[in-house]
């Protein structure tokens, strides 16, 4: 792994994560393992339409069994809460925890029962009677933009609720100058991260004091202010405990209605209540199903392989309600010609509502599902041309010495080196090695083929897509924050205030300072601070908390640092340049003799007063809040903006094989070369680069939330909805690249959403590759056995040329 | 319904409660017995993450109700390390190579991986995918799962056992 | 997913439990592994209102040799045939077809009575047993004891010959003994350890000169129990199975299944599917029986 020119201690090397200490041992922290005194529990009763007129809630029977306190239902929210809004202009589309009046998906909640039990709210909600009215239902994305369909939304007037076309660049022009062009649809079908855990809350109403306290399986930016806002509590009413482990969530776990729900039940029940969703319930109603869009793409191209220009209609099926959905069809504008030179830009992003459960934000918030659109074509143009299509991908590639590149949408991508990357790649497999081990198995009578992706990891996190899809949005402030204190024993603990769900954070900040402080990272203490007393935080979303809170981090440790050399200068008479540190001791360079170790430092700050430079505070504490690198501007009225501040990348290079007779795809060799400059936790990096390529793989060849023409989720257990296993998911090799980012403390970028982004896209380059020589191509995923046994005894050719 | 009175020996204590038949045997040892270190994620079989030994055997106790393990012996992962402030060779193993992320599924990979290396000292990575197939897990992709397995058994020594 | 609530009995012998199926009937259930029992009950998908255990029933997990048979009691567990070595010579078919069974854990609670009394379509020990010609006893308190063989047992998707009242008790597996004995087990499911999307088997026996002298072939998973082909695999008696022939006896017989659709699989490819497996699984066969000379 190259390093850059720096060397480092702690940062890049092998450590055991903290975390692991107590999930090891069974000593997690889960919202499910939450045990309050008096504790109630809650279960669903949800609607079985999809689309219904809820005319009347018989609860009597239910709450007449005893240990039952209380059924509510979205009347009684809607009175006592405010509706959660969408991230776009669309104020007539209102959401509440549960059906007011109208249920809009099957899955959607109408009642909420709580008892003593869970066992026993489930019995009482078989007891609860509610007479429907069906209503006409619209479940085709394409159909419900239509204007002659059934409205999901009455009061918007229409079933778009956003949509937006963007162009960036000659578009026009460079398609007329250009020898060719190749258009083609992609359609990615509806998958989400599923973690295994499902989203769970407890909340405590404190009546004395007026607070809602709440544990939550939580991974959302602005968590607890919405959550006050929907409660119409004051924001310092409500302390969201953020230190609960969560169980995975990539992006889905947004449990804001849960949360409404469960914190109004609290209140109003003068006792803590708790609400663990099972498994049907989140599938089909907890609102957090992913991506599930249609491309139509174009790209304009020359014979000798150069892509200049792309149109993009991206139509994307959010379901019944927005949450963070049509967002995720804005920031792909960051990337939206992937590490390619295209020089302009046509992008038409619409966000469909359906009588289908919602979506939530998914990792890499809709950059997968574009990053597959475009190689997508990437491959076609290869073919088309009859070019290798690692050639045409170099001829294309933004070269490293290009960098900053500033792409036709107004994101500038801040370094990198994508040749060497896919070289690396390549290497690595070797290429040579697989390419004869694909005609072995194509002279066994297999079908096999080599896929390879390039793909761009924006990373850093910002809230310009906000603004940018909704311009009475104008917010452009998208920080984090750390606290770091040394205590009177010398101990060093940081604070945070986000919650973890598998990213390891307490070893990212405890090696960050470790490395700035020079102390041991395995003695510094890492916490998770409540909502009330954390610094400002948005939370680990868009693989930004290497960048953000390592930033924080840092910027805090070099303020302590810096306090500590003052100290050290100030009491031993000598300038603070004479002074070299090391291990949290100052020795003066010319007199070895003249030192002061970090005891006598903490001393001094925390007890000698008199021994403290007089414009110093006493004790050793410092924060630093930090606004993302690149953040702070408004779009442009064309739709220009930086998006994320830097970007990592990854190139995928996969050899697979398809048994022509039932459809089965097996991938022999898996590597992946992965940059996203300098990792702060290697293994950390690596691990959720893994997973990523695991749900990748998911995405590609097994999940899909499927739908019956009656708006029923087909798929609702995980005896349908298919996970990968360890057998599905092979043996992946990853080749490590570093191309530091200007824009970072050490160098760092993001990359929680490393894999995912590029893997889906290989997948199906494989695929395609092994299908080739029989002249079918398949541009929908997942590609299941079902999907290309059919393309195969049909000779469906998808591929359209003009 | 009237509640059923069982014993239960969990990571070596003896446990007596009265619990109602249709209470399964991971709400029991989380629910009745405070042991929340085994986890929930589907309840229908699938997912993995409910896994413990029974009677030394790895099964899903989601799939069983806890009256039906009446005087059985239960190991839960809270039970796996061989003494306080230890690990066993798996756990350890697992910390080394990151073979873990959100901690979810672990205790459950955790029981399937002890009862692998309790038949198979020395198992291929094809035998730890095998004995992995039924956990589920999101975050790992089980490249580093399968690398801690192999790295706990690669060593001689085996008194962390 | 909490189960409705029910009362809960643990037999400690036959006839207990088959004295309180006599008396509740359709409210009582029998639970054995309770791997796909207890799932549906967390769904409520059932719900009885007396959950009979039958685990600890000694009687009914013996493995008794017979005269060119093999008799299972019910709650054999599938892990105890799984390990069991020697039953690798007597009943070759079903152990390949264990190997398809779900995963380890859940063979750690699931029994061969089980899984034939679930009667999933695609479920594998069905499957191996139909094609074996097995003889189910089936026991209940007011009827006593009777013999149904596997193609009477499995009448439809979900459903078998067993009344209310009944238990299995045990199977009976034709043992068949001789020299050059093949078998082979195949199927294609989205994942491994999943229902089969289209399942087959074949046990064969060839003569000295390489002919078929006795075959069993079917398929799961495409139908709504499992099939055997007894009238196809008298024909093949006698003659070579080349690859040719075997892809023709696969296609006659998957003509002959009438497949559903679902979310993953559509019924043209189900029936394609079988015929596939079907003609790989008689050549596996074949090729096994070489090596058992």
């Amino acid at each position: 792994m190259t390093n850059a020119n720096v060397k480092f201690k702690y940062i890049g090397k092998h450590r055991r994560a903290v975390e692991h200490r107590r999930f090891v041992v069974g000593e997690g922290n889960f919202a499910a393992d939450i045990h309050l005194r008096g504790m109630l529990h809650v279960a669903i009763v949800a609607s079985p339409y999809a689309h219904a007129r809820i005319k009347s809630i018989d609860a009597i029977a239910a709450l007449n069994i005893p240990g039952v306190h209380a059924v509510v239902t979205g009347k009684d929210l809607f009175t006592d809460t405010d509706p959660i809004l969408p991230g776009v202009d669309a104020p007539q589309v209102k959401r509440y925890p549960m059906a007011v009046d109208i249920a809009r998906y099957a899955g959607e909640w109408v009642v909420a029962v709580v008892a003593d039990t869970r066992a026993l709210a489930e019995d009482a909600a078989e007891f609860i009677d509610i007479d429907y009215e069906v209503l006409d239902h619209i479940v085709d994305p394409e159909l419900a933009a239509l204007t002659n369909s059934p409205l999901v939304h009455e009061a918007h007037g229409s079933n778009i609720i956003f949509n937006r076309k963007f162009t960036w660049g000659e578009v026009d022009q460079h398609f007329s100058e250009c020898d060719h062009e190749i258009s083609y649809r992609a359609r990615w079908s509806r998958n989400s991260t599923v973690p295994i855990e499902t989203f769970a809350v407890a909340c405590s109403w404190n009546d004395a004091a007026q607070m809602m306290d709440v544990w939550a399986s939580i991974q959302m930016p602005k968590f607890p202010d919405q959550l006050a806002k929907a409660l119409r509590l004051d924001g310092n009413a409500v302390r969201v405990h953020f230190d609960v482990d969560v169980g995975g969530s990539y992006g889905v776990k947004r449990g804001l209605k849960h949360s409404i729900l469960v914190a109004y039940l609290a209140r109003k029940l003068n006792r803590p209540v708790r609400f663990v969703e099972d498994r049907l319930e989140n599938m089909r109603g907890g609102d957090m199903q992913g991506p599930d869009r249609i491309f139509d793409v174009s790209m304009g191209f020359n014979s000798d392989g150069i892509i200049r220009s792309m149109r993009m209609r991206a139509l994307d099926d959010i379901g019944a309600y927005s949450g963070r959905a049509p967002l995720q069809l804005g920031k792909p504008v960051g990337a939206i010609i992937g590490p390619y030179r295209i020089q302009s830009v046509e992008y038409e992003a619409i966000a469909v509502m359906t009588n289908k459960t919602p979506q939530e934000a998914v990792r890499g918030f809709g950059q997968a599902p574009t990053n597959y659109a475009i190689e997508t074509g990437v491959d076609q143009i290869a073919r088309f041309l009859n070019i290798d299509r690692i050639e045409l991908r170099n001829k294309n590639l933004i070269g490293k010495d290009e960098f900053p590149y500033l792409i036709p949408s107004g994101t500038s991508y801040d370094s990198g080196d994508y040749e060497t990357v896919l070289k690396k790649a390549l290497n690595a497999a070797p290429y040579s090695e697989l390419m004869i081990e694909r005609d072995r198995l194509r002279n066994s009578g297999m079908l096999a083929g080599i896929g390879v992706s390039t793909c761009l990891e924006p990373s850093g996190g910002n809230s310009s897509f906000e603004p940018l899809f909704n311009p009475k949005n104008t917010t452009t402030t998208w920080m984090d924050s750390c606290l770091i204190r040394i205590d009177l024993s010398g101990s060093i603990t940081a604070l945070m205030g986000t919650s973890s769900a598998g990213q390891a954070h307490e070893t990212l900040v405890s090696t960050v300072v470790g490395e700035v402080l020079d102390r041991q990272p395995d003695d510094i203490r890492v916490l998770h601070a409540d909502s009330l007393n954390a610094l400002p935080s948005n939370s680990p979303v868009g693989s930004r908390m290497a960048i953000m809170l390592g930033g924080a981090a840092a910027g805090a440790a070099k303020k302590l640092r810096n306090k500590l050399l003052k100290i050290a200068s100030h009491n031993l008479g000598v300038e603070a340049d004479s002074l070299e540190y090391a291990e949290g001791n100052f020795t003066s360079k010319f007199d070895p003799t003249k030192k002061i170790t970090w005891a006598e430092l903490v001393e001094i700050a925390h007890r000698k007063f008199h021994e403290l430079p007089s414009d110093l505070e006493p004790g050793l504490q410092e924060k630093f809040v930090w606004e993302v690198p690149t953040g702070g501007l408004l779009p442009t009225e064309d739709g220009r903006v930086q998006m994320y501040p830097c970007h990592s990348f990854e190139a995928h290079v996969i050899l697979a094989s398809i048994d022509p007779d039932t459809g089965k795809v097996t991938i022999h060799q898996y590597i992946c070369g992965h940059d996203c400059g300098v990792m702060i936790s290697p293994d950390v990096v690596h691990g959720m680069t893994y997973g990523g390529i695991a749900h990748g793989l998911g995405a590609a060849l097994l999940e899909k939330y499927s739908f019956s023409d009656e708006g029923q989720l087909l798929s609702g257990t995980f005896m349908d909805y298919l996970l990968p296993s360890s057998h599905e998911v092979p043996p992946i090799t990853i080749v490590d690249h570093c191309t530091p980012s200007p824009l970072t403390e050490f160098g760092q970028k993001g990359s929680g959403e490393a894999g995912y982004l590029g893997s889906p896209a290989a997948i199906a380059s494989a695929v395609n590759d092994a299908l080739a020589p029989r002249g079918i191509s398949i541009n929908t995923l997942p590609m299941t056995p079902d999907a290309i046994w059919t393309a195969l005894h049909e000779q469906v050719n998808e591929l359209r040329s003009i | 319904m009237s509640k059923v009175a069982i014993q239960m020996t969990v990571n070596g204590t003896l446990y007596e409660k009265e619990v109602e038949p249709r209470m399964t045997l991971v709400d029991f040892i989380r629910d009745e017995l405070g042991l929340t270190g085994t986890h929930v994620g589907c309840e229908h079989g699938v997912c993995g993450a409910c896994s413990i030994l029974l009677n030394d055997e790895p099964i899903r106790s989601c799939c069983i109700f806890a009256v039906q393990a009446d005087g059985m012996k239960v190991t839960t992962v809270e039970g796996l390390a061989p003494s306080r402030g230890q690990l066993s060779k798996i756990q350890d193993a697992f910390c080394e190579k990151h073979a873990l992320q959100c901690g979810f599924c672990t205790p459950g990979m955790l029981i399937a991986c002890h009862d692998l290396i309790q038949r198979q000292p020395h198992p291929s990575q094809d035998e730890v995918r095998e004995a992995i197939s039924g956990n589920l897990c999101r975050c790992t992709g089980y490249q580093q799962i399968v690398d801690a397995v192999m790295h706990a058994t690669a060593c001689e020594d085996t008194t962390h056992d | 997913m909490k189960a409705a609530a029910f009362e809960y009995v643990c037999s400690e012998n036959l006839d207990h439990a088959l004295g309180v199926l006599d008396e509740i009937g359709a409210e009582a259930k029998l639970i054995a592994g309770g791997q796909s029992l207890v799932p549906m009950m967390s769904m409520r998908f059932a719900r009885p209102s007396i959950l009979v255990d039958i685990n600890r029933l000694e009687e009914l997990k013996q493995i008794t040799p017979g005269d060119g048979f093999l008799r299972l009691g019910a709650c054999v567990r599938q892990r105890v045939i799984e390990f069991d070595s020697s039953l690798d010579k007597t009943i070759p078919l079903v152990k390949k077809a264990l190997q398809w069974v779900g995963h380890s854990q859940t063979r750690n609670r699931g029994t061969i009575g089980g899984s034939l009394v679930f009667a999933d379509p695609s479920a594998e020990l069905p499957l191996a047993s139909l094609l074996l010609g097995a003889s189910m006893h089936l026991q209940s308190a007011a009827e006593g004891s009777r013999v149904v063989g596997a193609a009477d047992f499995f009448l439809g998707p979900m459903f078998t010959a067993l009344t209310e009242t009944e238990c299995l008790v045990a199977i009976d597996l034709p043992v068949w003994s001789g020299p050059r004995i093949g078998s082979a087990f195949s199927e294609v499911s989205m994942r491994k350890g999943d229902f089969a999307m289209a399942s087959a088997a074949c046990q064969l026996q060839t003569a000295e000169d390489g002919v078929i002298s006795l075959i069993t072939i079917g398929v799961g998973g495409v139908n709504g129990s499992p099939t055997a082909f007894p009238e196809i695999a008298k024909e093949i008696i006698g003659k070579r199975l080349t690859p040719q022939i075997a892809q023709e006896i696969a296609e006659q017989a998957a003509k002959q299944c009438d497949p559903g659709s679902d979310t993953h699989v559509s019924a043209r490819f189900r029936r394609s599917l079988a015929a596939t497996l079907l003609a790989r699984v008689m050549l596996e066969a074949v090729e096994d029986s070489i090596n058992k000379r």
